[in-house]
């Protein structure tokens, strides 16, 4: 800020509290002249005016509030570039929440820290921590039961786009993931959209009426064209975070007009890093939970 | 005509405000208890894209703050500054161009916002060629308003006039800052602010509160000056506090915008001058209660048989309690609580139901008679029973979004042993759902309220009767 704009704010800030008190100091009283219940002899279609005084816990609720404002801008930050007494900001008070925070709780979560993820699922107390976490940070796009929804990934189950070893769960946490699927509308005919499609799903587990004439076709242009991330089998590739085709997991919808349009649009998936939010201590723990998801069958699998 | 229309009060615009305020009124207030249903049986939006919630919400906001209320304080300003200046409108083509014009901007409000076509700027979604055609009807009232001041026969100007006059210029300038815009396709209306990010943000608030503080505020303390000591048949109880109350509340308000944005983008230092002088602004905002109530101090008795005093006395009690709830939720470490919650929706139904809407109906009921020939309203029985309605509509929909809101907030801070949040999203809005119910059943008491108006002024204006509008000659 300017010093202009610093002066100029605290220019207005104390006329307008200095006219407030002027206001009440110059009205408080009334002449001498007049008396209680008198008018002021103006009379308006009918309507007349008492001149009676203000009252005086009015006067002093408006004293109270002045001096507590004055009091106020003299402690925390109000009057242009001066910051105050107390040196208050709402940054330093998130990064001392914060702090306070930390102190308290990360040392519940570090003294896992040096557990393997392995070794943490035979430790409720860590996977209930980890669930909680997972709860409060993750559940916006996996959803609380960590089942995912269209474009994000279920996490209960044993498919993997990238892998789901615990190192694996733990660096995507940590690091974040981009998965980019290009769009194909212009470099393809919607025909050959259509062999495509027909195509995969003469490959899928999950039974689709396919036009046998179109296979022909689309075999060859799924090798041209998507065999080198999705594979020649379609089984997919976890390197790349390519999805496998062959399986009954479709991450952004399993109907033929859900793949075509993923194949004439493209997709960009990405998983934010979180070892800025979570930290590293978090971030293990809540890999852990997520690792567990996947080894207790029962409960993961629809 | 002319010569005899100089010695005559216009009425005409005041009738049609006052009539189309009623039906407004219903409207704004139908679509406010739909779109309440909504978000206790989300289904009711039919799948609808014009039905659904995000479009319907402000179209009830538009609704009764500018149809409803500018209709209220067009027809009551209009008849008072007539009536207290002693001298008839400025002029009687440009009071029939206010009523058609604003007609013609809430029509246009009800067909744009269903369609989705909206700025996005809380309670100014309306599209610049609307704004435009917004601001030059404000002109056109200003005009008439200030232009019939300039006439009048009285050497002062009587403090209800003030408060109308604070509020028509106030608004005016509020308008075309907040709204101005970079027009991008002029067939679909599209425009974005002239504004950016937290100066944006800044802007819509000043406008924001100020739409509160010189709309809802100023504007209603005007209608309160008038038909208070007019219905209680009392001189209002302090000149001196009513000066004094009048510049300290103009002054401020301007300042209190900023704690819409508390712990926001916008500067520590401007969100501190916001709650400071949000604080300081509880002592004006009461000077109009005290001077309301006060001025019915002799006459309590006439509570027992005037159900129309009922309305204008308790919706200064109202406005006592959210100009009190008000400062106090403008504390930072209160807003911390209650911001993002339905305690602020809570808050603004007592302001908006409570004050605006009551002074309203209580400021109709005395008005409309008089404008017809009538003695009184057709049945003053219904009158009492719309009071009761109304009354325990507000309350049942203050303290079900009080508990809702409290509850809200102190559930989104809860923490487990571990620091972690104990509720999720969707645990509190379990949590709030029985509470959408009973604001439900309190918005939806307070709308039948308003069909019994309704069916009350059918009546009472079927079969006018001549009107004596003859100016006497001021006694000063």
């Amino acid at each position: 800020m300017s010093n202009f704009w610093s002066f100029y704010i605290i220019a207005i800030t104390v006329i307008t509290i200095l006219g407030c008190v002027a206001l009440l100091y110059f009205t408080r009283k009334k002449k001498q002249s007049s008396e209680d219940g008198q008018t002021t002899g103006h009379v308006y279609d009918g309507i007349e005016e008492f001149d009676n005084p203000m009252p005086k816990w009015w006067l002093w609720l408006f004293y109270i509030s002045i001096v507590f404002g004055v009091i106020y801008l003299i402690l925390y930050p109000g009057l242009g570039k001066y910051q105050g007494l107390l040196g208050w900001s709402q940054d330093s008070q998130y990064q001392q929440e914060v702090a306070a925070a930390n102190e308290r709780y990360l040392p519940l979560y570090e003294q896992y820290a040096e557990k393997s993820i392995e070794e943490l699922q035979q430790i409720p107390e860590a996977l209930k921590m980890g669930q909680a976490i997972f709860a409060n940070t993750c559940f916006g796009c996996h959803g609380a039961d960590a089942r995912g929804s269209l474009g994000f990934p279920n996490l209960t189950d044993s498919d993997w786009l990238r892998g789901g070893s615990p190192e694996k769960i733990k660096a995507a946490i940590l690091n974040g993931l981009n998965g980019v699927m290009p769009a194909f509308s212009e470099t393809l005919s919607d025909k050959d959209i259509d062999s495509l499609s027909s195509y995969i799903s003469s490959k899928n587990v999950i039974e689709r009426p396919v036009i046998e004439s179109f296979l022909a076709n689309g075999e060859k242009l799924f090798k041209q064209n998507c065999a080198a991330c999705h594979g020649q089998d379609l089984a997919g590739n976890q390197a790349l975070g390519a999805p496998n085709l062959i399986d009954e997991v479709w991450l952004h919808g399993a109907s033929p007009g859900m793949v075509k349009d993923v194949i004439r649009n493209g997709r960009i998936n990405r998983m934010p890093p979180h070892e800025s939010i979570l930290g590293q201590a978090k971030s293990h723990i809540v890999a852990a939970y997520v690792y567990s998801l996947s080894q207790n069958k029962e409960a993961g699998t629809n | 005509m002319a010569e005899s229309t100089d010695s005559k009060y216009n009425y005409k615009v005041i009738r049609q405000f006052s009539v189309m305020a009623v039906i407004w009124g219903i409207v704004g207030m139908a679509v406010g208890v739909l779109i309440a249903a909504q978000l206790w049986i989300p289904a009711l939006n039919f799948d609808t894209a014009w039905l659904s919630y995000g479009r319907l919400r402000p179209l009830h906001t538009n609704a009764v703050i500018f149809a409803f209320g500018g209709c209220v304080l067009m027809a009551t300003s209009l008849y008072c500054v007539q009536r207290t200046c002693h001298t008839p409108l400025f002029s009687r083509k440009l009071a029939a161009f206010v009523f058609w014009g604003w007609q013609l901007v809430i029509l246009l409000a009800a067909i744009t916002l269903p369609m989705g076509l909206t700025s996005a700027k809380e309670y100014a979604e309306l599209e610049w060629p609307i704004d435009i055609l917004i601001a030059i009807v404000w002109i056109a009232y200003a005009v008439l308003f200030f232009g019939t001041i300039a006439k009048r026969k009285t050497s002062h100007i009587y403090v209800a006039n003030w408060f109308f006059g604070a509020f028509i210029i106030t608004v005016a300038i509020l308008h075309l800052v907040n709204s101005a815009a970079v027009p991008v396709d002029f067939t679909t209306w599209k425009s974005y602010s002239a504004y950016s990010g937290a100066i944006d943000a800044m802007i819509q608030w000043w406008y924001g509160h100020n739409a509160v503080g010189f709309y809802l505020t100023a504007g209603f303390l005007g209608i309160m000056y008038y038909f208070i000591p007019k219905q209680a048949e009392r001189p209002v109880y302090s000149y001196r506090l009513s000066i004094v109350h009048f510049w300290a509340l103009i002054a401020i308000y301007m300042w209190a915008g900023p704690h819409h944005l508390h712990y926001t983008a916008l500067p520590g230092w401007a969100q501190s001058l916001g709650m400071v002088f949000s604080l300081i602004l509880l002592a004006p905002s009461w000077g109009g209660m005290i001077n309301g109530i006060m001025t019915l101090s002799g006459a309590w008795h006439k509570l027992r048989t005037d159900p129309i005093l009922k309305f204008l006395i308790v919706s200064l009690s109202f406005y006592g309690m959210s100009t009190f709830e008000g400062p106090m939720m403008a504390i930072k470490t209160v807003n911390a609580l209650s911001h993002y919650t339905d305690w602020t929706i809570g808050h603004v139904h007592s302001g908006a139901l409570g004050w605006v809407a009551m002074v309203s109906i209580g400021a109709l009921y005395s008005l409309i008679p008089n404008l017809f020939g009538k003695k009184q309203m057709h049945s003053i029985k219904l009158i009492n029973m719309h009071f009761w309605l109304s009354t325990i509509g507000v309350v049942l929909y203050i303290v079900s979004m009080w508990i809702a809101g409290l509850t809200q907030g102190l559930m989104a801070r809860a923490t487990n042993q571990d620091g972690t949040l104990t509720y999720s999203w969707v645990q509190i809005l379990e949590n709030t759902y029985p509470q959408y119910g009973i604001r439900l059943l309190g918005g939806f008491l307070f709308l039948s309220g308003m069909f019994i108006m309704l069916y009350n002024v059918i009546k009472t204006i079927q079969k006018p009767q001549p009107v004596d509008k003859r100016i006497p000659e001021p006694v000063h």
